[in-house]
């Protein structure tokens, strides 16, 4: 083969990879539009909505508002109900994860940082119980709670929430406390630190991230939670947002919009806290998988 | 560091209190009452076994359980669909960082709010109805929750969509650790998009798809209550009841404790099966089975 047979060859070659390349970008992107459209959805079919009268709702679903209006956002916090529930879940969530996180620090200090000899088996323990399904233990904790009289009170379900939650941040605040390097402690203990100032001093400064990621990914999980809200606040005045929604939504339902309007206020504070803190998130649902 | 050897368990006492009223207490509890609290009125024996019996063969029971079994049919699913755009979103087209924003959040939003705003799309007279039938496909138009032939599809669609952004993050994770050789040697090698996917993607994913699998499974059977609750409440007639509305129904709204204790415990050892595989699963792959 005479050598520009070879150049045309190639020639011909490389203008076919290209096209191939770019008929892949191309449906890279086609793809990559498509799912995120569809999981914006319920976004999108909130925020259009919100803003119409209930009158434009019934011949226009799906498009942008035609004729804007703000009341229907301001009579959905009108009620009065959302901005209640809202504090209840503020509450409840703050309350919870501040306990969860603070116990959870405690344990994982000795399992990870002090060679105790019964840690691996505490942990794998805690790695267990990951996976029980609330529903089995709040049988026998709501007779428990109605037994000793303490239904109907926040302190009741931050206790339940802490507790549900402890095995595993306990399980991810393990794994980043072992990334802290054991000299650093040593030297810290030889210059005179007792171990509860080194806890202080040393391993939870290291781990301000670590702890940011366990307590936002914790937040989130509260702040959703239905099942146990739904079991132990039948109070009116004691919903949660989650419960609150459920309510709101049997109130309103034959105005879609102040329905929708409802959603999206209460959507607001989780989808914010998400744009802004993504990658506390991003890491601390992926750190289980990592660590297996 | 050398401590005094009971250190170790002040500090761990608090967390292992909590953990006890939470977890251990109930596990107990639950296997007491499901043996000893007499159980609904029809049913002969009281006591004893008489609690598993009833749940065993009730058929509503049955129903759950294949409710649960058929909402296992979303793992390969989403297994499949997290590979690809995972992948899709390694090649780092422009704005994948914007695409990874988007595809996740579905993940943060809340059940009740997902629950409800596709409740509306797909009610008889909602939008996915208006758009088939403007578009002249009206014949596919479906009361897509209200009927018990599409509801259960419904809810797993929901279910899908919802839990998506978590795999795609975790195989996304897992391809940026692994290295880039395998990718480029691959490419050098003249392969194209679909055989680097088969040959490199699929099995340097393998241990992020196994933990995703075994955390959806796990998930299908103990964290679904909350999108039938929110979409179904179990209806229509019953088509769309899972093992944790069948227990709740049971000890909340029924009153049988004992009959909701026994399917508990069922379900517990249903999930403790799932665990097992899961640990089964990592030895595999710590030692090489998926090469």
């Amino acid at each position: 083969m005479v050598s520009s047979d070879v150049a045309l060859m190639d020639e011909v070659m490389e203008s076919r990879r290209t096209r191939r390349r770019a008929v892949g970008r191309v449906s890279r992107h086609a793809v990559m539009i498509a799912f995120s459209a569809l999981a914006l959805l319920p976004i999108y079919f909130m925020t259009v909505n919100a803003f119409k009268a209930r009158s434009e709702y019934t011949s226009n679903k799906l498009g942008l508002p035609l004729h804007p209006t703000l009341k229907t956002m301001t009579s959905a916090l009108a009620d009065g109900g959302l901005y209640h529930w809202m504090l209840n879940s503020l509450l409840v969530t703050v309350a919870s994860v501040a306990i969860s996180t603070a116990l959870a620090a405690l344990a994982a200090y000795p399992i990870s940082l002090m060679r105790w000899r019964m840690g691996p088996l505490v942990l794998g323990g805690l790695i267990a119980l990951l996976v029980v399904p609330p529903i089995v233990l709040i049988i026998p904790i709501f007779e428990m709670v109605v037994s000793i009289d303490q239904l109907n009170t926040f302190h009741t379900v931050i206790i339940i929430y802490s507790g549900i939650m402890l095995p595993f941040s306990t399980f991810l605040l393990t794994s980043f406390f072992s990334t802290i390097s054991p000299t650093l402690i040593e030297a810290a203990r030889i210059d005179g630190a007792s171990v509860w100032r080194v806890f202080i001093e040393v391993v939870l400064p290291l781990s301000a991230s670590a702890l940011m990621t366990v307590a936002i990914v914790q937040s989130l999980w509260v702040w959703n939670e239905v099942l146990i809200a739904v079991v132990f606040l039948q109070d009116q005045g004691l919903r949660t947002l989650m419960v609150g929604l459920t309510i709101f939504n049997s109130r309103y339902r034959v105005d879609v919009p102040v329905v929708m309007a409802g959603m999206l206020w209460a959507t607001v504070p989780m989808v914010t806290l998400y744009l802004v803190g993504q990658r506390f998130f991003i890491r601390g649902l992926t750190a289980g998988a990592v660590k297996g | 560091m050398r401590i005094n050897r009971w250190l170790p368990w002040v500090y761990a006492a608090p967390m292992m209190l909590f953990v006890g009223v939470i977890f251990a207490y109930p596990i107990v509890s639950l296997l007491h009452y499901s043996l000893s609290v007499p159980g609904a009125a029809d049913q002969p024996a009281a006591a004893g076994l008489g609690n598993y019996g009833y749940v065993l063969s009730d058929p509503l029971f049955h129903t759950a359980l294949l409710n649960n079994l058929e909402l296992f049919l979303c793992v390969p699913v989403m297994l499949a669909l997290s590979v690809i755009l995972s992948a899709i979103l390694f090649d780092r087209p422009r704005g994948w960082r914007v695409y990874r924003t988007m595809l996740f959040i579905p993940y943060i939003l809340s059940i009740p709010t997902v629950g409800f705003v596709f409740g509306y799309i797909f009610q008889y007279q909602g939008a996915l109805n208006a758009i088939l039938r403007m578009s002249g496909m009206g014949f596919l138009a479906a009361d897509w929750l209200g009927s018990p032939a599409w509801a259960m599809r419904t809810i797993m669609f929901v279910i899908i969509w919802k839990e998506l952004g978590f795999g795609v993050i975790l195989c996304l994770a897992r391809l940026v650790s692994v290295s880039e050789e395998y990718f480029e040697s691959a490419r050098v090698d003249g392969a194209g998009w679909w055989q680097i996917l088969w040959h490199v993607t699929i099995p340097q994913l393998a241990p992020a798809l196994a933990f995703y699998g075994i955390v959806e499974l796990i998930n299908m059977l103990s964290w679904v209550f909350a999108y039938v609750y929110v979409m179904t409440l179990g209806g229509p007639m019953n088509s769309t009841v899972v093992t944790e509305y069948y227990i709740y129904q049971q000890v909340f709204t029924n009153d049988i404790v004992g009959v909701g204790s026994a399917a508990g415990v069922v379900l517990l050892s249903i999930v403790s099966v799932l665990i097992a595989m899961r640990i089964w699963m990592q030895r595999r792959l710590a030692a090489g089975g998926f090469e």
